[in-house]
This record gives structure tokens, sequence and C-alpha cells, in this order.
């Protein structure tokens, strides 16, 4: 591991820890509201290292202002785009989640996974 | 430019259009124009095919008025239209064979939102087989996985509910993964089209530079895509979702859902990250080890399943492990039987499962193996369909699975360490596919006894369900056409992979 | 010259049992125990009740999730195993960072002629003064129409979940329609009053201002979409019936896709082909400018709006 540089990129190591700690939680929370948290969680955390690509020491939003064109003014524009792409794609999945686990509730009254499969056996369809 | 260069971008476009177009139209007009869109996107494709193969050269497609590294591309060799076009075909025989179904299956007012996701489903594996931009790739990736949701959980029952939401967390995971090693992957080239970023790749390859993120990248991504196309051990929403979903939900789901994902690493492998260096990295050690734990575990669970739908998808599982150990060998034939694989899977596999459903149509709609005594007398068609498909999978010759079978221990033999370890898999994985298949094949050949009845238990003839008879038939000349005809199949599969480098 | 084997002989043989096992009829106790005919099977009431009890607290021991060994055990195994590929994973990710390019240089292989050609020649290219606009609707426009369509699947997916159809759900218990009718709140509707016509003009402004500055079809229609659901909260289902229901979405929401999907077609046949594009990119700055940039923002602001409002209505109540 090369420390110096890795303190020198805290953001993105931040967003590799937050990725982690999203990560862990869609996998291990029985609770499906908490999956759906831990989701954002790393979903965001995605974002906040694409953004840290982008930026530049300094440098402006790119947005042209005053009929400034030069490369030396503004950040890069590439990553904010992927972000936005990004954004739209985790609002809809989320929005699925949200729905499946509206029904399931409805149903089993429950929000556990776990809890779910078990009364889905016992039904024995 | 010749006017067959726009097809491709033409069934993107119209697939794309579809959906929306269902939306505001009622189920039978949506379904009209569901088979129509196919149908017309599949005699593109065939266009596509036989232009490229004829010019023999590639050729990208710019989507905007900006040339390479500024703008999206589409690029088309003959791999990506042989590809389109047999998702096609396929896709059109698993919807004509379960309309039934969905009519019975659905309600009536959400019809046409089945529709919809099916559009959509073909337009983001269209747009995954030709992209030439990574991240173009990860939206259309996603189109895919909540479309594919959507065709899980239409059925509205517990089962299909709670199996869309394991189908969803473990998607989603896959899908972070692969978001994150595109960064890293950005991050390092600066690049998002396909070619740059395999230049850049290939200058970092050879300063040394940046070797343990590329590396973690290609790890990322392929993990990312394999979990998304249920390797072994991330199959767990697999069986529930296709034993439980409506018919053509689980043919398309396990035909071409997870072939999407699958030609979309090959694609990585050749076009992004380059096969050299694949090879070099650990990565396809770790694909090898799980495909081959994937086509053993896979085929025990199998066996010990009571319910025909479910045994079907767990047979799935061990037919991705083929694939992954396909590629984990490294070499082009291996990956070329794995492409091979890829085909005749899809078509035996989308044949099972409507030949399965024709047989517990005959046994009064009950999934159990027990009930399905002497179905294949009951209705005939399917019971032959459902011996077909299953030699096919054993890998019996003259049917599709054999060649893919003898292309995969040819691409062993020779190779210095994993030969003894691919043949032997192969061998027990063989054995345990003739076992439960042949098992369930005898079972729907025994006469009925005396004295044993089965509930509801009807014969079903051709005439009463002749959409389904109709696919079958299609299926059962698909697969003999590709047990028999396999040389030119190959010899496309071999051209349109020396196209990829 | 086959031989007829005596039935007892051949029931000890490998291929009987095979068969029987093919046949599914495989019986434990054949030559180990000693088999009579069986009596008439009868039983009274209270066995039947008996046996049904036993089954059910058997039931229960097996997915008794508190007392069932297996289960438990697989659940801490799986937790640890969980845990390990976490960490795992976090440690390989650190050090692949550890390793990329410093943040917030400028000479980072991000910074390429990529980039350099969107800020150098975008203004010019795309008419748009807002430079990522212009790369996401013009240089990059095919991810954004795979983007939008994202939204609407997704639409179409809680759809399918959550739209009642006239019926009455019988999974719900809270259909209770005093639930989405408003209580008539003062403070709440003379703020929504106040305020709701504020928000429609900033979206809108935010939609036809993405070319000229942070903005465009996304975060517009997001607000817009904020605005309906603060009215729908204030004033109820009935009023906004009025001007919005599920035929306006899906008729909207059709109509700007294929709007959406229609122009993106030709600028990429246009390009494609090598034909020039006969859309007039104006005036850089001026509100009408930028050529198919403005139109495809309304079109997107329209989806988005549309979207977000359906997804309020469906989790709330499930028609409209």
């Amino acid at each position: 591991m090369n420390l110096e540089n890795l303190l020198n990129n805290y953001g993105e190591a931040v967003a590799m820890i937050l990725f982690g700690i999203g990560f862990t939680n869609l996998l291990l929370q029985k609770n499906l509201i908490k999956k759906i948290i831990g989701l954002n969680i790393m979903d965001t955390a995605t974002y906040l290292f694409l953004a840290l690509k982008g930026y530049i020491d300094g440098r402006k939003a790119p947005v042209v202002t005053d009929g400034v064109q030069s490369v030396e003014a503004y950040i890069n524009p590439i990553p904010s785009g992927l972000v936005l792409t990004g954004i739209v794609v985790s609002v809809s999945v989320t929005a699925l989640m949200l729905a499946l686990t509206i029904r399931l509730y409805r149903r089993y009254h429950t929000l556990d996974l776990d809890e779910i499969s078990t009364l889905l056996k016992k039904e024995g369809k | 430019m010749d006017f067959v260069q726009n097809f491709p971008f033409f069934s993107i476009l119209l697939s794309l259009f579809s959906g929306p177009l269902s939306s505001v139209l009622n189920a039978k007009w949506a379904k009209r124009v569901n088979a129509a869109v196919i149908t017309v996107i599949g005699c593109m494709s065939a266009a596509v095919l036989v232009y490229v193969t004829g010019t023999g050269q590639e050729y990208v497609y710019m989507m905007g008025h900006f040339p390479a590294p500024w703008g999206n591309e589409i690029r088309v060799g003959i791999l990506e239209a042989l590809m389109a076009l047999f998702f096609c075909v396929i896709m059109l025989l698993s919807m004509i064979g379960g309309s039934r179904e969905r009519e019975l299956e659905l309600e009536e007012s959400k019809q046409n939102l089945y529709y919809i996701m099916v559009n959509l489903l073909l337009c983001s594996l269209l747009a995954l087989v030709y992209t030439n931009d990574l991240f173009t790739a990860y939206v259309f990736v996603e189109i895919n996985t909540i479309s594919a949701c959507g065709l899980i959980m239409i059925k509205q029952n517990g089962r299909t509910m709670e199996a869309s939401v394991r189908y969803m967390i473990m998607s989603l995971l896959g899908s972070g993964l692969l978001l994150l090693g595109i960064c890293f992957l950005y991050d390092l080239t600066g690049h998002l089209l396909m070619s740059n970023i395999k230049e850049q790749v290939q200058l970092l390859a050879l300063s040394g530079n940046y070797h343990i993120p590329l590396i973690v990248s290609l790890g990322l991504m392929s993990v990312g895509l394999a979990i998304k196309s249920a390797l072994y051990p991330f199959h767990t929403w697999l069986p529930d979702a296709y034993g439980y979903s409506t018919l053509s939900s689980a043919a398309i789901l396990s035909s071409l859902v997870s072939k999407g994902y699958i030609f979309l690493l090959i694609k990585i492998f050749y076009r992004v990250i380059g096969f050299e260096i694949v090879r070099e990295s650990k990565v396809i050690h770790v694909l090898f080890v799980f495909g081959i734990i994937g086509m053993i575990m896979g085929s025990v669970s199998a066996i010990r399943e009571d319910n025909i739908r479910r045994m079907i998808a767990f047979s799935s599982v061990a037919q991705i492990g083929y694939i992954y150990m396909g590629f984990g060998l490294g070499t082009a034939e291996g990956v070329i039987a794995s492409i091979y694989h890829v085909i005749s899977h899809s078509a035996s596999k989308s044949l099972l499962f409507v030949a399965a459903s024709g047989l517990t149509d005959a046994s009064g709609e009950s999934l159990r193996y027990r009930d399905l005594t002497g179905a294949g007398y009951r209705n005939g068609l399917a019971g032959v369909a459902f011996t077909v498909g299953s030699l096919s999978m054993v890998g019996m010759p003259i049917f599709s699975g054999f060649i893919s079978k003898l292309l995969f221990a040819q691409a062993a033999i020779g190779h210095t360490y994993k030969m003894l370890l691919t043949l032997i898999a192969l061998a027990i994985s063989t054995v345990l596919n003739a076992v439960y298949f042949m098992r369930t094949v005898i079972r729907i050949y025994t006469p009925v006894p005396e004295g044993f009845l089965i509930e509801n238990a009807q014969t079903v003839t051709v005439r009463q369900q002749p959409s389904k008879s109709a696919a079958l038939v299609c299926f059962i000349l698909l697969n003999l056409f590709l047990g028999l005809n396999s040389e030119p199949i190959i010899g496309l599969i071999q051209r349109g992979l020396e196209m990829f480098d | 010259m086959s031989r007829k084997v005596p039935q007892e002989e051949y029931e000890k043989t490998v291929s009987y049992r095979l068969k029987r096992w093919l046949e599914g009829t495989k019986d434990p106790f054949l030559n180990t125990v000693e088999m009579r005919p069986q009596k008439e099977f009868e039983e009274d009431e209270q066995t039947v009740r008996a046996r049904e009890k036993d089954r059910k607290r058997n039931a229960e021991k097996v997915y008794d999730l508190e007392r069932n060994a297996e289960i438990r055990i697989f659940r801490k195994v799986y937790r640890v195993f969980s845990v390990l590929f976490c960490v795992f994973l976090v440690m390989m990710l650190l050090t692949a960072v550890s390793w990329l390019p410093a943040v917030g240089e400028a000479d980072r292989p991000v910074n390429n002629e990529v980039s350099k050609r969107y800020i150098e020649n975008g203004l010019q290219e795309t008419g748009a003064v807002n430079i990522v606009t212009g790369m996401i609707l013009d240089y990059r426009a095919f991810d954004t129409l795979g983007e939008s369509h994202v939204l609407f699947v997704a639409t179409c997916t809680v759809l399918i979940l959550l739209r009642l159809d006239g019926k009455k759900d019988p999974e719900r218990f809270d259909a209770n329609d005093r639930l989405h009718e408003p209580k008539n709140d003062v403070i709440l509707q003379t703020v929504a009053k106040i305020l709701v016509p504020p928000i429609f003009i900033f979206g809108i402004y935010i939609i036809l201002a993405g070319h000229l500055g942070p903005g465009g079809g996304f975060s517009g229609g997001a607000v817009i979409g904020a605005g309906l659901i603060l009215y729908l909260n204030a004033f109820g289902f009935a009023k906004t019936e009025r001007f919005f229901t599920a035929k306006t979405y899906r008729r909207t929401s059709f109509c700007a896709l294929a709007c959406y999907s229609l122009c993106k077609s030709y600028s990429f046949f246009t390009g494609a082909n090598h034909i020039e594009s006969v859309i007039p990119l104006g005036k850089p700055g001026a509100i009408l400018s930028s050529g198919l940039i403005l139109i495809l923002n309304i079109c997107v602001g329209i989806v988005v709006a549309g979207t977000m409002y359906t997804f309020y209505v469906m989790f709330r109540k499930g028609e409209y």
C-alpha cells in the first residue's frame, strides 16, 4: 500500500470505506429498509468517488463565464455528467425496491427477508 | 456508407421506442407490436450478419456528429450480429410459447406493462451487444436489470415477489461493483470508449504503471458481472425466479438475461482490457474455480429437487458454470466453446421450460415430479421436445449440447495444469446431468399404473395449444440445426472473435 | 436365452432397486421389515386433531428460527464470511486507491484531449453555455437516452406492483379513503397557495435555462414534481385528478419520450451518415439556442416530473 498517496487521496479513501459500509449493509441487513439505505450509501459513495475524479484544485464549475474557454479555467465536465446519469439510475432502483418492500410488507407484515422466506415455506406454495 | 449499416441503430431505437408506445396501447395491440418489433429486428440483424460476413470487416457507427473519443459509438462485427439475431429468435419463440400462460396468469390491465418490459429488455440486450462504450453499457445493464425484475414479479404472488427482491439485491451488488470498476478504469485511462481504453491499457501494461488498480478494476468488473449472471455462490435468487414466474419470463430470463451480461464480460475481456492481460491476471483462475464448483453443485441441487421447473432452473446454474469454466481456461478455444455454449444452452433451456409447461398442462398444472408419470403420452409433442432438450443438455450427439461439450474438452486438452481438472469436472457433470434429466424422461414415458390416479390429468392435443406447439417444433428444429450444422456457426464465432482484437 | 428370475430373487438385485428409484416409489422398509396386509385405516376425531396439532408444532419447530440449530449455525457462518468478504473488499479497494493518480492535480490521465475539446469547443459545437449539458445531451446523448428510459421502466415496475386498477386490494389494510383526502389544513393550504406557483415557475426556469447555466431537465423536472406533490398534499386527490390522471401521465410521457427518440434518431442518423444537420445552433447565451438541447431538456423535464408525481401517488394511494 502506498500510504503517502492514500493520505493524499483521502477523499477517495473515504468513498471506498463508505462503499464497503453500503455493500455490507445491502448484503447483511435482514431488514429490507436498511438494505435499501445500504444501497443508497453504496451508490452515493460511488458518486463521491466519481466527482473527485473530475475535481481540479482552484478551478470553476464547467459553465462558460465571460467567454473564457481555456482548459485551465474549468474542472473536467465528464464525471459530472456521469454522476447525473448515476443518480437517475439509483432513484429508479430505489423506487422499485421500496415498492417491492411495500407489497411484501402488506402481505406478510414483516420487513425481515428471512422471515418472509419462512412464511412462504409454511404457505407451501 | 451502405444503408444496411444503419440497421443496428434502427433496431436499438425501434425496440426503445416500442416500450413507451406499448404503454398507450391495450394488451392486444401491445402484443402485436411486440411480435412485429422482434420479427423486424430479427430480419434486420440477419441482414447485418450477411453484410458483415460478406465484407469481412467490422465497422463503427457514430451515435451523433462527433468521432471516436468524444461521442458515443456502436460497433458491429460478425459476433455482435450473430448474437443479436440469435437473441431475437429465442425471444420470439419464448413469447409465442408462453402466450397462453400470460393470458391466464397476468391481470388483464397489466398485460401491456409486460410488453413494455419485454421491449425494453430486448433494447437493452441489443445495446449491450452492440455498444462500444463502457458507460453506455452500464446504463443499459441497469435497464436490463429493472426490466428483468419486472418480468419476474409481474405474476405477483408471494414467491415471485420474494424472488425478485433477492434478484434485485444480488443485481444491485453486481451493478455497484461494475460501476466502481468502470470508474477505476476511467480514472486510469481517461476514456470511456472501449477501443480508446484498450490503447491506453496496452500503454499502461507496457510501462508497468498503475498495475494494481488495473487488476482491481478488472476484478471488480468480472465479479460484478459474474454476480449478475448467477455464477454459483450467487445463484440463490435463481430457482425461485425461474421456477415460479410466468412461462415466457422464465424462458427469456434463463436464456437471454444472464447471457447479455456474459457477452458484455467477453467484450470487456477482449475489447477493453485485452485478453493477454486478462490471462496473466489471477481473475480468470477465480472464475475457473467457481465455474467448476458451479458445474457440480448446480447439478447436485437439481438432483435433489422435486419440482420440475426448479430442477431445470438449477440446471441453469450448472450450465453457467460451464461458461465461466470456458473463460477460466484462458485460451481462445475456451472462449469459443463458451460462446457456443451460450447459444446452445439458450436454445435448449428455453425449449425445456416450454416443454415442461406442456407436460404440466397435461398433469393438472402440478409441477411435482411424481405427477408427471406418463405425461409424455398425454402430451406427445411436449414429451418429444422435453426428450430432445434433455438429450441436448446431457450432450448426446446430433443435438447442440454435444458440440459444446466437445469444444470444451478440446479446449482443455493441451492446457498445462487445468486439463485434468476440466475433463474430470466435465465427466462428473455430464453424469449428474444424465441422472436427473434421464430420470425425468423415463418418468414421463412410464405408463400410469393401474389404480394410480393423477388429479385433473387430461390429454392435451396439439390443436389445443397451437402457439405452444408451434414454438416447440421451432425449438426442436433449432436444436437439431445447431447440433448438425455446427461448423459454420463455430466458424462465424471464430471470425467474430478475431475481429474483437 | 432368457431365464425367468423368481420375484423374490429379483427384488434383491441392483436393477430392481434402480427401477424403484426411477419410479420414485422406493420403500426403505422393503426386505427389512416383515410386511402384513394393512388393516383398513380408521381414526377418531380426537386423533385427527392431535395429529394436526403435532404437524403444526412440527412445522413450527422446523421453521422456528430461534431453536433450529442448522439455520442458526448457517446464519452465523454466513455472517462471519460476509463480514470477512466486506473487510477484504474494503482493503482491496483502499490498496487500489492508494496507487491511483492524486486528486486535484491537473495532470491526471482523466484530463486529456476528450475534456479539452468539450471545454474549448463545446460552446461552438453544441451551442450550450453549460458544458455538462452540452456533453450529456449532445456529445454523449446515447447514454442520456437510455437514462430517461431507465426512469420510464422503473415507473412501469412500480405501476405493476402498486396500481390497484379499480378493485380493492385484499392485502390493503389501510384502504381508508379519509387518509387520502385533505383535512382542510388551513396552514398547509395557505402556504401551498403561496409556494406552488413560484415552485412551478422556478422548475420551468431551470428546465428552460438548462443550456445556459446550472440546471436542466432532470433537476427542473424534480422541482416541478415536488410542486405537484405539495399541491396534492394540500388540496387532495379530487383537485389534482382534474388535470393529472394516469391517462395524462401515460400520454405525456409517451409524447415526451417519442419526441426525444425522434430528435436523437435524427441527429444520430445524420451524424453517422455524415449529413449536415439542418438544425441551427443559434446564438450562444440566447434562450432559443443550442439546437435540439432545449427540446430535449423539455422532454426530459416532462418525463421526470411525471415520474416523481407517479411514484408518490403510487406509494400513497395506488390509483389516480
